[in-house]
């Protein structure tokens, strides 16, 4: 049938939707093109395009253990990486770290927010993207499990290039830890309102200053200026030597400006918060 | 644990129960149009940006281009056909032409399943609000205006 035909959009694949973690990852290893489908809502686009064309999804949808946002007595946060950004934003107890909803509901749209994933989001890692350089800024951890067993990596390590994290061939993101803490801020120069970011920056105020810059460089960078006052944030961007990109959105130059007067902004939010 | 290329799924649609053998690589929107014939429900951009294919998913609104046909076996879909009875538009639909909340309607069914998803969440959403739920949906007729003034009537 014709139409049948021309709706076809993805090259072929094969698909598994495992009901536990082993079974994902056993799935992971013994299919080398193998990819984890999180929330879709970029692979699939990917996939439409023909970025990407992996011979096996494995759905990490009906993982239970994966899903779920936890509280702990000390105020640290245990997301599971297929938890949705609007779960996120509802989430009473995520709002133990606000800032940690606030970023999810800048996020593109409705839609996307009600299906696409914080593991999917860091496990993109789209320079782009706004909870890397958010969870750099906090201090977040990342569980990495594979067959051999599991192993926490912190997020400053996690992002290794575009497109690629330390949750390596067989591997998966199983967890991320957010610690305790409120005085946080995010400030971003996006393309149109909660559109993809020309430049982004991330604030944490909770013990040092660390500030944690996106879409300048493959992944996050992070810069850590002696005080939270303006001008010393300022100049500890100017001092980091970004080498942003330029497109036809922003020129190098301008993007480095933005980094600056984001990464301000980021730190006098961080610091009227808590 | 195996992988398949295709599966037979079982997804309601609109109360009605289908089944259908589905191609893993198959979205739900060309499950919908081209095997439900449910032609509602368009296909405005294929890359996730435009909204005009947006359904309810278990009762939560997603765009069906962003979701494969066979992640619904066993789900309930509300789409663009369920939102009228046998003779009577849904109030909120009534609203879209009272208000010419559409020139070409192209974009409106999925402006409708976003705007009912609103209205349930949230029945008297303020402009801040309305805006919102609509970022995911474009529309190149109207500038916006009669969509928020239908929303709004529909809201009461």
């Amino acid at each position: 049938m014709a139409a049948y035909d021309h709706a076809m959009l993805l090259s072929e694949v094969a698909y598994a939707r495992p009901a536990t973690l082993e079974q994902a990852l056993e799935l992971l290893a013994e299919h080398t093109g193998a990819r984890a489908l999180a929330g879709g809502q970029t692979l699939l686009n990917v996939m439409k395009a023909r970025a990407a064309a992996p011979d096996v999804l494995v759905d990490l949808s009906g993982i239970p253990e994966l899903k779920g946002i936890e509280l702990g007595a000390d105020g640290t946060l245990e997301l599971g990486p297929m938890t949705t950004y609007t779960e996120l934003i509802a989430s009473s107890e995520a709002r133990a770290r606000p800032i940690v909803g606030e970023v999810c509901a800048q996020i593109a749209d409705v839609q996307v927010r009600n299906r696409g994933t914080i593991g999917g989001n860091v496990c993109a890692s789209d320079p782009t993207n706004h909870l890397p350089p958010l969870l750099v800024a906090v201090g977040a951890e990342f569980t990495v499990s594979g067959t051999g067993g599991e192993r926490t990596v912190p997020a400053e390590e996690f992002f290794l290039g575009v497109y690629m994290t330390a949750a390596g061939p067989g591997e998966l993101l199983t967890k991320i830890t957010v610690p305790a803490g409120r005085s946080d801020g995010f400030a971003s120069v996006p393309i149109g309102v909660d559109g993809t970011c020309i430049v982004n920056a991330a604030a944490s105020l909770n013990g040092g200053v660390r500030v944690a810059l996106g879409c300048v460089g493959a992944t996050p960078v992070l810069v850590e200026p002696a005080t939270a006052d303006s001008e010393a944030v300022r100049g500890a961007v100017r001092d980091a030597g970004l080498e942003p990109p330029s497109d036809v959105h922003a020129s190098a130059d301008y993007r480095r400006h933005l980094a600056e007067v984001v990464a301000a902004r980021a730190v006098e939010q961080a610091g009227k918060a808590g | 644990m195996d992988v398949v290329t295709s599966q037979t799924i079982g997804v309601e649609v609109n109360g009605t129960m289908y089944e259908r053998d589905v191609e893993a690589r198959r979205l739900l929107i060309h499950l919908l149009r081209d095997d439900l014939d449910l032609t509602g429900s368009h296909v405005g951009c294929d890359t996730g940006n435009c909204g005009a294919c947006s359904v309810i998913l278990d009762g939560t609104l997603v765009k069906s281009c962003m979701v494969l046909a066979i992640q619904v076996d066993g789900s309930s879909i509300e789409t663009v056909e369920g939102l009228a009875g046998e003779e009577q538009l849904s109030p909120l639909q009534q609203a879209f032409s009272d208000h010419h909340a559409l020139q070409c309607g192209y974009c409106t069914p999925g402006m409708l399943m976003s705007a009912t998803a609103l209205l349930r969440e949230n029945p008297r959403p303020s402009d801040e609000e309305i805006a919102r739920a609509l970022q995911g949906n474009i529309c190149r007729c109207t500038g916006y205006w009669n969509i928020f003034e239908a929303i709004k009537a529909a809201s009461g």
